[in-house]
Order: C-alpha cells, then structure tokens, then sequence
C-alpha cells in the first residue's frame, strides 16, 4: 500500500476522517462516505432517545466492514465528562480508539487544554487509543504527544466555520516537530482548505460540516477526497520556494528576432537589434509593404 | 422503586437486572452502552447487575457527530 497514514500501529488507505453529523439523511450520509473514500468515522455518544424509538441507528448507515468507527466525546465540558463518554464509548465494544473534545468555550467550541491534558493522561493510562482535538498550539500538541495520544489533532479554524487553515504557519510546526501524525479537525470549507493542510504537512484532515452541509455532500465528498490527494502529492512532491519576481519557464534563448551567436560577436549585418529595441514603431515599420525592413529581407 | 434513568426518574416494579430493562424498553444490547452510579457496566455483567432503588442509570448509543 502506497502511503498509507498508520495511527497507532492501524493502517489507514485514506487520509480523509470524515464525520456522521448533519447529513439530510442517513443514505446521504453513506453515499458521501462511499465518496469520500475514509477508512474512519466518527460519532458522538449520546443517551438513547427513549420516547421515541422511530429513529433508525446510525450504525446501520455505516459500512463497518470499510469503515473504522471513532467515538468522539463532543459537547464535554470537563475533563470528567469526556472521560466518562470515551469510557461507554469503548463500552459499545467497536474500539478503545476516541477523538478526545474537551470544549473550553461555548461560542467558539476551543478545547480546554488544561482539561484536555488531563482527560488524555486518565484514558490513555486506562488502554484508550487518544486522538485530542486541541489547539493550533505547537506547545499543547507537543505536552498531548507527552501524554502519551496516538495522534495530535489541531483546529484549522473554529468547529464548523468553514473558515480554512487559519494559522497554515503554526500547522507546519506542529507537523514539524511531531513524532505522531497531525490530523488537522475543523475548520474546513472547502477542497482548497483540505489540500492546503495537507500541503502542509498534516498526515491527514477529519470535516464534518463541509461535507454534510454542502450542498451536494455526495460531491463535495469526492472533492475532498481529491483535495487531501492532491494536497498530500504536492506535499511529498515538494513545491517550489516562494520568490519576489518572475523566474521565466520558456527558454530565454532562441528567440525570433534576437542576435545569433555569430551577429553578437560582430560578423553579421543589419540593424535588427536597433529596430526590435525601439518596440512597436519598429515593428510597424517592419511590418509595411516594401518598408525595406527586416521582414523584407528575404 | 424509582431510578434516574438518563436523566429522568423512571419507575420499575421493583429490583430488575439490567438485561431486562434493556428488554423492557426494546433495546439492543450490542448497540448501547450502560453506566450505573457513574461507572461504566460491562455487557456481560447485564444479566448479573440488579438495579436498586435510586440507581443513576445511563444509557446511550452512537448518533451523528463529528
């Protein structure tokens, strides 16, 4: 296999992490999933709606047979809570992996690093394989690893926002100094967003809302799953450094017009150069019938 | 007797296994997962753990997310 992304000793062909929220319907949701290409999916843990039971599960939308399942522990606001949630979560018995969410802020749903550490210490002393959502912060993805999470998971922009790869500068250097793969989560619009995380160096991008809320989430799935393709081609492939000016791709010799070698050193005859470097009168004289100019010569 | 069941007070004829509200309610055991009094019930324990009078139950199941 080409390339493939390994969190913690599981191999993954697809770098796109892709959620089960928001989709107009369940067989959407599949569709998209089928589109996206993912090997893994996450899903919240929520008490079971016990007035009504008219709702289908939300596994059975899922090709487990494809797709690894990642409980999330979305919407706690305390190390507590999370801690609790990834515990039933492992208890539904599909992994000890979980997206650890320990949101510090309401409006903006940023992690509370301080609660996230501490949740990451519990659960992966507890066997737990942890993926924390976390800041764009290279010092908190660095005490994550510390702790012992399988893999960092940095915000590109607020859950949700579409907004892009806020700070792409702080994503290069978590990416730089990580010995686990950095999953950027949340914060992608669009296919550009993702391509330019993995442009970046990122191992991979988990969406939710980008793909769900789209209005296609069938395509928009497809466009993803090329985006973090072709962003993770161009990143291997290496670009180019950034420069002021133009550099020219066609070659700057052989030009039409210009001095052969031979004229250059003195040996030919005729006034092309003068006439080309007097620009377009030059030309509109060359270009008259009978002006005795260069086009004339033959 | 009277459980908080999900956050709500739920009444059960009296001490039932956790097999059996599961049944009672029309669960599937394989898609859910249990906590009583903040700690979290193996599966195989459901057939073995009697709910008692004031329990704190909580059952919950994968849904949507990201």
């Amino acid at each position: 296999m080409a390339d493939p992304l390994v969190i913690a000793g599981k191999t993954f062909r697809s770098r796109l992490i892709v959620g089960t929220g928001k989709y107009p319907s369940p067989a959407v949701m599949a569709d998209a999933h089928v589109a996206s290409a993912t090997e893994m999916v996450t899903v919240a843990v929520r008490r079971v709606n016990l007035t009504d039971r008219s709702q289908p599960s939300l596994l059975d939308a899922i090709d487990r047979d494809r797709i690894f399942i990642l409980p999330n522990t979305a919407g706690c606001y305390t190390a507590e809570d999370a801690i609790r949630t990834a515990r039933l979560g492992r208890e539904v018995g599909l992994s000890n992996w979980v997206k650890l969410e320990v949101i510090g802020d309401e409006r903006t749903l940023f992690p509370d690093n301080v609660a996230l550490l501490e949740a990451t210490r519990v659960l992966v002393a507890e066997g737990f394989v942890v993926l924390p959502y976390t800041n764009d912060d290279p010092v908190a993805c660095r005490r994550l690893e510390e702790a012992g999470a399988a893999a960092v998971m940095p915000l590109g922009a607020p859950i949700g926002s579409g907004l892009g790869i806020q700070n792409p500068n702080n994503i290069r250097i978590i990416k730089d100094q990580a010995r686990v793969p950095v999953i950027v989560d949340a914060g992608v619009g669009t296919a550009s967003d993702a391509a330019i995380a993995m442009e970046l160096g990122a191992d991979g991008v988990l969406m939710n809302t980008a793909i769900a809320l789209a209005q296609d989430p069938v395509a928009m799935a497809s466009a993803m799953k090329l985006a973090v393709e072709a962003g993770r081609l161009a990143f291997l492939a290496g670009r180019i450094p950034r420069r002021e000016y133009a550099s020219a791709s066609s070659p700057a010799i052989g030009l039409i017009g210009a001095l052969s070698p031979s004229e250059r050193s003195g040996a030919g005859v005729g006034p092309r150069v003068t006439e080309r470097a007097s620009g377009g009168a030059a030309f509109a004289k060359a270009s008259a019938p009978g002006a005795g100019g260069p086009g004339d010569k033959s | 007797m009277t459980i908080r069941l999900n956050g709500e007070p739920y009444e059960l004829p009296g001490p039932v296994t956790l097999s059996a509200l599961l049944h009672s309610l029309d669960l599937d055991a394989r898609r859910v997962a249990i906590e009583r009094n903040l700690v979290v019930v193996k599966r195989q324990e459901y057939t073995t753990t009697t709910l008692h009078d004031s329990d704190e139950v909580e059952i919950v199941n994968f849904v949507g997310g990201g």
